[in-house]
């Protein structure tokens, strides 16, 4: 899931001087999960954020409204009645979410509620951690399952560094050494072995660095005519 | 087997050798850079300039080591993976060989979270298992790493740490046979304190043959003050510094000529252990006492 955690209440307040109309949306996916931007969490924003105008006499006109998933369209598509008169979204998705709004109302102005943070998962309740680095080429069959590109910090193949010391990371003593965790998953399948041979250096062309990606399933792929029988419907 | 550097040289010849640091400055002269030169020519067999250590921005280690090649003195340049892609780590190896840079250390790096730009972005396309295989395949293929053929290979003769003083423990050793596998010619290890600790380290490495494989120079950090050894033990990453050593700073008269005693006898006892080819000595913002230092353990004259 995508991790993502709200914005301070200042700074989403200064994003909002100046509109009146404000549709504050929500998505019911992953960050109502990690609890920044569910049913609940936008309730909460909302009276803050009519506290917030009432008290600094902002007038800001405030409703609320939840997606099932607002990076698809075809959810987004609802809330068009909702929209209508509104002239800004605070939106409390994902940065996905936020743009599939933006995308689909250009004019109205979106605004991010979140910052969306890593794709992660819920470790126990309250704690959300980040666990996948979407390099595009997973290597988690050479690492026992965990990934070093996006839980070690220096996202060595080859590790762990000389800064990693009684299980810990040498940038913080809250985070555990990806390395060590490493070792010891790969110790407990009897496949130490993996670690014997140097990892070359990766590819990192299917990661972000080879520029923005787009996955293509041919299959799926609607033909014109097929898009024109669907009415015209993206 | 040719030398490639004077401090291959020494190495092959059997003689203990001795390695020193030097800290390029926060400065756009290298005037500090010339008068360590003076201060230490003669007394290493060549001297690490280090690459933004703790990830500060200093001098580039590779225009420190132009400078001491003009001073007379044999350079190691450092190179870490924090600050630099694959394209800039074989462009930057292209250029030191061409001014004269022979030894070239290849390390990760301090995360950049420890330096004073902690918002800055990091590289790491590379780590320096990897760094190893590009320099070695560019000094033995004579190519870039994409394959391209160099007009020129560089002549190298390639460094990399080891830290027996981190974990997991029994991995450090493997981690060190894959960097010998990966190309490194001679390792430089963290600073020792914990002696107990890296004679066992020593005794795995020895059981697996790595000794005769690579030459290993033992790293040794003179220590100015209790004060220094407990910041060393508990804020320094990697570190491994006994209460014992503390102590005996702590209760020392003159704790700076306690330092020196110290490091001198480490040096003597680390010159009995078979497989230690020589000591890499970093003597921080104390580059001066380095010819003391290896007077007084009768390496040099
Ligand atoms: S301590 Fe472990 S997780 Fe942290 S940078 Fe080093 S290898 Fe990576």
């Amino acid at each position: 899931m995508i991790i993502g955690e709200q914005k301070r209440l200042e700074e989403i307040s200064g994003m909002l001087d100046g509109h009146r109309g404000i549709l504050i949306a929500g998505c019911r996916s992953c960050v109502a999960i990690c609890l920044a931007g569910g049913e609940k969490e936008v309730a909460v924003m909302a009276e803050s954020l009519r506290l917030i105008s009432s008290l600094r006499g902002k007038g800001w006109e405030i409703e609320e409204a939840m997606v099932e998933r607002q990076c698809e369209k075809e959810w987004v598509a609802e809330l068009r009645p909702r929209i209508e008169g509104k002239d800004c979204v605070l939106s409390l998705a994902c940065g996905v979410g936020a743009q599939t709004v933006q995308a689909m109302y250009p004019r109205v102005r979106v605004l991010p509620g979140l910052n969306t943070s890593n794709m992660g998962a819920p470790e126990e309740s309250g704690i959300f951690v980040e666990k996948c680095g979407g390099c595009g080429d997973c290597v988690l069959h050479l690492t026992g399952g965990i990934c070093p590109i996006a839980r070690c910090a220096k996202s060595l193949l080859n590790g762990p560094c000389g800064g990693s010391q009684g299980g810990k990371c040498e940038v913080s003593p809250d985070t555990p050494c990806a390395w060590e965790e490493i070792y010891h998953s790969l110790e407990s399948l009897g496949r130490l072995d993996l670690l014997e041979e140097p990892i070359p250096p990766k590819s990192w062309l299917p990661a972000r660095d080879g520029g923005p990606r787009r996955i293509v399933r041919k299959e799926a792929v609607l033909t014109e005519e097929q898009k024109r029988l669907k009415g015209g419907k993206a | 087997m040719s030398a490639r550097s004077g401090l291959e040289r020494t190495l092959l010849g059997g003689k203990f050798a001795v390695t020193a640091e030097i800290g390029p400055p926060k400065s756009a002269s290298a005037e500090s850079v010339r008068r360590h030169a003076h201060e230490m020519k003669g007394s290493a067999d060549a001297f690490n300039l280090t690459d933004n250590q703790t990830a500060m921005s200093r001098m580039s280690s590779i225009a420190c080591a132009a400078v001491l090649i003009q001073e007379g003195l044999e350079p190691v340049v450092q190179m870490t993976c924090r600050d630099r892609n694959r394209i800039a780590m074989q462009s930057d190896i292209l250029g030191a060989s061409a001014l004269g840079v022979r030894n070239v250390l290849c390390i990760s790096g301090d995360h950049q979270t420890f330096g004073n730009m902690k918002e800055a972005k990091n590289v790491y396309d590379v780590d320096s298992v990897q760094e190893l295989m590009i320099l070695r395949k560019m000094r033995d293929e004579g190519r870039l790493w994409s394959g391209d053929e160099l007009e020129t290979a560089p002549e190298l003769f390639l460094g990399a740490a080891a830290n027996p003083f981190a974990d997991p423990f029994e991995f450090r050793v493997t981690r060190l046979a894959k960097k010998v596998k990966a190309g490194a010619d001679f390792i430089q290890t963290q600073s020792i304190y914990d002696m107990d600790r890296f004679e066992r380290w020593m005794a795995l490495v020895r059981a697996r043959g790595l000794h005769e494989k690579v030459h290993i120079l033992a790293g040794v950090m003179p220590l100015k003050s209790h004060k220094v050894a407990l910041y060393m033990k508990n804020k320094v990453a990697g570190m491994m510094v006994p209460d014992t050593v503390v102590e005996r700073l702590k209760s020392a008269k003159d704790a700076k000529e306690e330092g020196i005693r110290l490091c001198v006898e480490q040096i003597e006892h680390l010159r009995t252990i078979e497989g230690v080819k020589g000591v890499h000595i970093m003597a921080m913002a104390w580059e001066e006492k380095v010819p003391e230092i290896v007077k007084r353990a009768g390496l040099r004259p």
